[in-house]
């Protein structure tokens, strides 16, 4: 996983835990944290995949924009693999 | 004062002696949820599967914690340096390595220094250290705290009476899967000749969830 990642921001149907005011956000992985039971099938009581869980922190000033109180300040969050997408470190 | 003589002040109806609401009995329909919980855990005892001695001491032993563990865990990483890199390096395996039966959690700890601090929330839902710290506060799970503590940290810790300076990051960590955080506070100047023992008594709750720092107990009069 590159070290800058977007959180997908689509909005399918049914119980994922990521969150929405992340969806199509910048941040970058502060760790790596192994593989867990994907939730989205843990809810329904299905034979869960292990998924890759990041540690992704994102900046105030990504989040919220001009509103944040101190750009600078982070949030942490836990975000699995299949909700994120690389994001060149140079963009074209 | 006779009970027949109903033209005087009612004002206090509705409340007990010392002027609190009496709280409702719960006499409400159970929900769909807590049928189940009840079919459920009769079923599992009806076929053996437990009892209900055994789940009595699950709830014994939930109720047993207390954030009086977190504060040890705390005390003793402000004190034992090498026990603190274990404590940042995997807390769940320090907080067991301490005695504390705290199940599969994974706990990670996350350390307020000089220009840090950091504060802990769940948006979606209540997740917190309950198999280290027992239960949450309620304000913990309100929509308010967990809207707030993401959009507006500051302002929420400014209402927790903790100014962080602006030349200071704030850090909120959002428990949204498999992780609880338990926040390090930073030890607090001239505690250095405190024993593990009374360092651990200025460590409460929220300190570890990052509404709080450490600050001397308040010491009770005896009255003697």
């Amino acid at each position: 996983m590159a070290d800058r990642v977007r959180v997908r921001a689509f909005m399918p149907p049914g119980h994922v835990r990521a969150p929405a005011y992340l969806r199509g956000k910048t941040g970058v992985i502060e760790r790596s944290l192994g593989a867990f039971g994907n939730p989205e099938q843990l809810a329904y009581g299905l034979p869960a995949d292990k998924k890759p869980l990041y540690r992704v922190r994102f900046t105030m000033a990504e989040l919220w924009g001009n509103a944040a109180e101190r750009p600078d300040d982070t949030l942490d969050a836990e975000i699995y693999a299949h909700w994120l997408e690389e994001v060149p470190d140079h963009a074209p | 004062m006779p009970h027949d003589q109903h033209d005087h002040d009612h004002d206090h109806h509705g409340t007990s002696p010392s002027g609190h609401p009496y709280r409702h009995d719960n006499d409400e329909a159970l929900t769909y949820w807590q049928r189940m919980e009840i079919a459920v855990r009769e079923l599992l005892i009806e076929k053996g599967v437990t009892t209900a001695a055994e789940i009595a001491a699950q709830i014994d032993l939930m109720d047993s914690r207390s954030p009086a563990n977190g504060a040890a865990v705390v005390a003793r990483a402000w004190t034992d340096p090498a026990f603190k890199q274990r404590l940042l390096a995997n807390a769940g395996d320090a907080s067991r390595e301490m005695g504390f039966d705290i199940g599969p959690l994974h706990l990670i700890a996350v350390e307020n220094t000089a220009d840090t601090h950091n504060l802990i929330v769940c948006t979606l839902c209540s997740c917190y250290p309950r198999n280290l710290l027992g239960l949450p506060p309620d304000w913990y799970k309100t929509r308010a705290y967990r809207s707030r503590a993401v959009r507006e940290p500051r302002a929420v810790l400014t209402e927790f009476g903790v100014d962080v300076p602006q030349d200071s990051t704030i850090r909120v960590h959002d428990s949204t899967a498999d992780m609880r955080y338990i926040v390090l506070p930073a030890r607090p100047a001239g505690t250095e000749n405190l024993s593990v023992e009374e360092l651990a008594a200025w460590v409460t709750r929220d300190c570890m969830i990052g509404t709080a720092l450490p600050r001397a107990p308040q010491v009770v009069s005896t009255g003697a």
